[in-house]
């Protein structure tokens, strides 16, 4: 990185305040596909000079995944962590790059003491785009490449936030071309419900594999994503049939970032 | 007198069995666990009267929709004719709303289109089912009595609206040879075509619109009966459950206050939870599920929307969320039968986990929603399975090894990956 991503605990010992935290998330922290993502977003944060900080260390499992597969006990323990930690910083805004982040703690930790503002980061660029703050210029050119988006499930049905990661796009003057299952009725990644940890039951193909068929029945160049899981399983599906070299998955945030010469 | 009398009779037997076995199935939906859902009454009913009147989530695939609509507005609108056979049965009059002369001929003459459409519209359903085999009509729940049920819904609306229709072409028939007591009243935009199919003589022509008049009613009382067995249900149980359903986001799965209770005194000793009765985390059998899941199960009409759009269905996994809402309905009925016959504590042995539903059906959920989303009648299959698991994982602790180490590593690493927590910052020192 060009710049030093600030920590919580470094702006506090200084007696400032970020304007928003970025949650990272476990996949934006570890993964190393997803640390890309994660990197990006701080440089889009950086770049317009939004006043912001990471937990670092400090931060730790939404609970998602525990909760998701049925164990409510370890998801609270979680929460509540979690909560003490945010609340201790006196956090009010939140950005994150992961739905599954982003669901758990803007409708799941209310009822457990943890109250925020918590947007998505596809959100979050929308908004700078709408402010004049990110342009799409400077880098590279999406100018009329063909590009398909993946609604991730927790982001669209779980959420109903469909137009904020679209609007990111929009402004690329590319070629948008929808999958015939999209929006409200999009075929999940195959990850979700704490899948990403586990085989998949038996079946007669992967939910992931069927996804991607789906997505190259467009011919797109990019496909693009907005979930560190959504783009394991399509990273996944794209190099089982072997379309690498024409197919790129990239992240909402990752696009914007190159769009941007960021 | 001896017509009206066996007329009020049937009727009220009709009642009388039909309240007796909504009873039941109300007292069943009862056995669920309590959840609150009486708050923002007014977000509900424009939810009720969005969903369930206004058909909303019917659009989305248009062909079915278009057919729907014409048998469920046919179904409601016709119950001002029933109003008036109901009249003329127990008075024995005839045609007793003439009075309202055009009015009442727009009426007959709207109803005629509308039996006319929804025949029109049964027929092609059969068709879809039994000649087209939709792929979403199949499937391993769908074998035997769901299979049938779905059939003699539509071929009893095809009977029944072909005898008011020939009702009505026998009256017309009368009235134009001017008999007694079939006063001139109606208009018959659809029947007039099917005079000349009908006897000419006078007491034929009665004999005919009278066994089309008792078939039509009789026909109408034992559909009436026959809702509390079948998936037909939904046309009544559709109102409720789209205005008891669910208003949060659909991400948004319940935090449980019995854990939360523990986990606060675990975090703190010095909480003191407040005493709650002991209950099972998450559920084994129906009535550990909440009694708008049990109203769900009651109201799904089986028409696999949920089922068609499940990415676990779709790859072939054994997951069906249509499969998960029948077991559910299935076994709330056994339990219920099971108090009728031997009283409320009597335990079969059985439960909805493992006797019903699969292990390998509730672990190959992905938990997206879209079973939830494409539910015409707002029911959530998704909670049902999530409450499942919550007892496999918190009371018998028996999950897929790969999710039990998941767990253990959020626990002792708070990543579902083995990393250390020291290591969760180094992104930022890499380019």
């Amino acid at each position: 990185m060009e710049f030093k991503v600030p920590t919580m605990a470094e702006l506090m010992a200084a007696g400032e305040e970020p304007e928003i935290l970025f949650w990272v998330g476990c996949a934006g922290s570890y993964d190393e596909r997803a640390q890309k993502i994660t990197r990006d977003i701080c440089k889009i944060l950086h770049h317009v000079g939004i006043k912001y900080a990471v937990l670092g260390t400090e931060e730790s499992c939404t609970g998602d995944p525990a909760k998701r597969a049925g164990n409510e006990f370890l998801f609270q323990m979680q929460a509540m962590t979690n909560i003490e930690v945010l609340n201790a910083y006196n956090i009010k805004k939140i950005v994150t790059g992961c739905p599954h982040c982003f669901n758990t703690i803007k409708n799941e930790y209310p009822g457990l003491g943890g109250t925020y503002e918590v947007i998505h980061h596809t959100q979050l660029i929308q908004d700078l785009i709408n402010e004049g703050k990110l342009k799409a210029e400077g880098g590279e050119s999406f100018k009329g490449k063909k590009i398909t988006y993946h609604d991730p499930c927790y982001l669209g049905r779980g959420n109903g936030i469909y137009e904020a990661p679209r609007k990111a796009l929009e402004v690329l003057d590319a070629q948008l071309v929808e999958m015939k299952r999209c929006k409200s009725n999009g075929l999940c990644c195959g990850a979700g419900g704490a899948q990403m940890f586990k085989e998949p039951e038996k079946g007669n193909k992967d939910i992931n594999v069927e996804r991607i068929d789906e997505a190259l029945q467009t011919n797109p160049q990019v496909i693009a994503a907005g979930c560190p899981f959504c783009m394991t399983m399509l990273s996944d599906g794209i190099k089982l049939k072997d379309k690498e070299q024409e197919v790129k998955v990239l992240d909402i945030a990752e696009i914007t970032a190159r769009a941007n010469g960021l | 007198m001896v017509a009206q009398i066996l007329f009020l009779v049937l009727t009220l037997a009709a009642i009388a069995l039909f309240t007796v076995n909504l009873r039941k199935i109300i007292r069943n939906i009862r056995l669920g666990k309590p959840v609150d859902r009486q708050d923002q009454p007014q977000k509900r009913l424009m939810t009720m009267l969005r969903v369930a009147f206004g058909q909303s989530k019917m659009v989305v695939r248009p062909i079915p929709a278009f057919l729907h609509f014409f048998v469920y507005i046919g179904f409601v609108i016709i119950n001002i004719e029933v109003l008036e056979i109901m009249i003329d049965g127990l008075f024995g009059t005839h045609r007793i709303f003439n009075g309202l002369g055009g009015l009442y001929n727009f009426l007959i003459g709207s109803f005629e289109i509308l039996a006319f459409t929804v025949w029109v519209s049964c027929a092609i359903f059969l068709v879809r089912r039994n000649i087209l085999k939709l792929k979403r009509f199949s499937g391993v729940e769908m074998k035997s009595w769901p299979k049938s049920d779905a059939n003699y819904i539509l071929i009893t609306e095809i009977l029944l609206m072909s005898a008011f229709l020939l009702m009505n072409a026998a009256d017309a028939k009368l009235q134009l040879l001017g008999a007694s007591h079939y006063v001139n009243a109606g208009a018959f935009p659809v029947s007039q075509y099917l005079i000349n199919i009908l006897p000419s003589s006078e007491s034929a022509l009665v004999i005919v619109e009278r066994s089309c008049w008792w078939f039509h009613i009789i026909g109408i009382l034992a559909f009436l009966n026959y809702l509390p067995y079948s998936k037909h249900f939904h046309i009544l149980f559709a109102f409720p459950n789209t205005y008891f359903s669910n208003l949060e986001p659909k991400g948004e799965f319940t935090n449980m206050a019995s854990v939360t209770n523990e986990v606060k005194a675990m975090l703190d000793p010095s909480f003191v939870p407040a005493e709650t009765e002991p209950g099972k985390f998450g559920a084994k059998d129906v009535t550990d599920l909440s009694w708008v899941n049990l109203m769900n199960a009651y109201t799904c009409t089986e028409c696999g929307r949920c089922t068609s759009v499940c990415p676990a269905n779709i790859t072939g996994k054994l997951l069906s969320p249509r499969k998960i809402m029948m077991d559910t309905r299935d076994r709330i009925t056994e339990v219920g039968q099971n108090i009728d016959k031997h009283g409320a504590e009597h335990q079969d042995g059985k439960s909805l986990l493992d006797d019903y539903i699969s292990r390998e059906e509730i672990w190959a959920c992905t938990s997206c929603n879209a079973c939830v989303e494409a539910c015409p009648v707002n029911i959530d299959p998704l909670q049902i399975i999530m409450e499942l698991r919550r007892f496999a994982v918190m009371e018998e602790s028996q999950a897929p090894g790969s999710i039990n180490a998941m767990l253990g590593n959020i626990e002792n690493n708070q990543a579902p990956w083995k990393y250390s927590p020291a290591d969760r910052f180094n992104w930022a020192q890499e380019s």
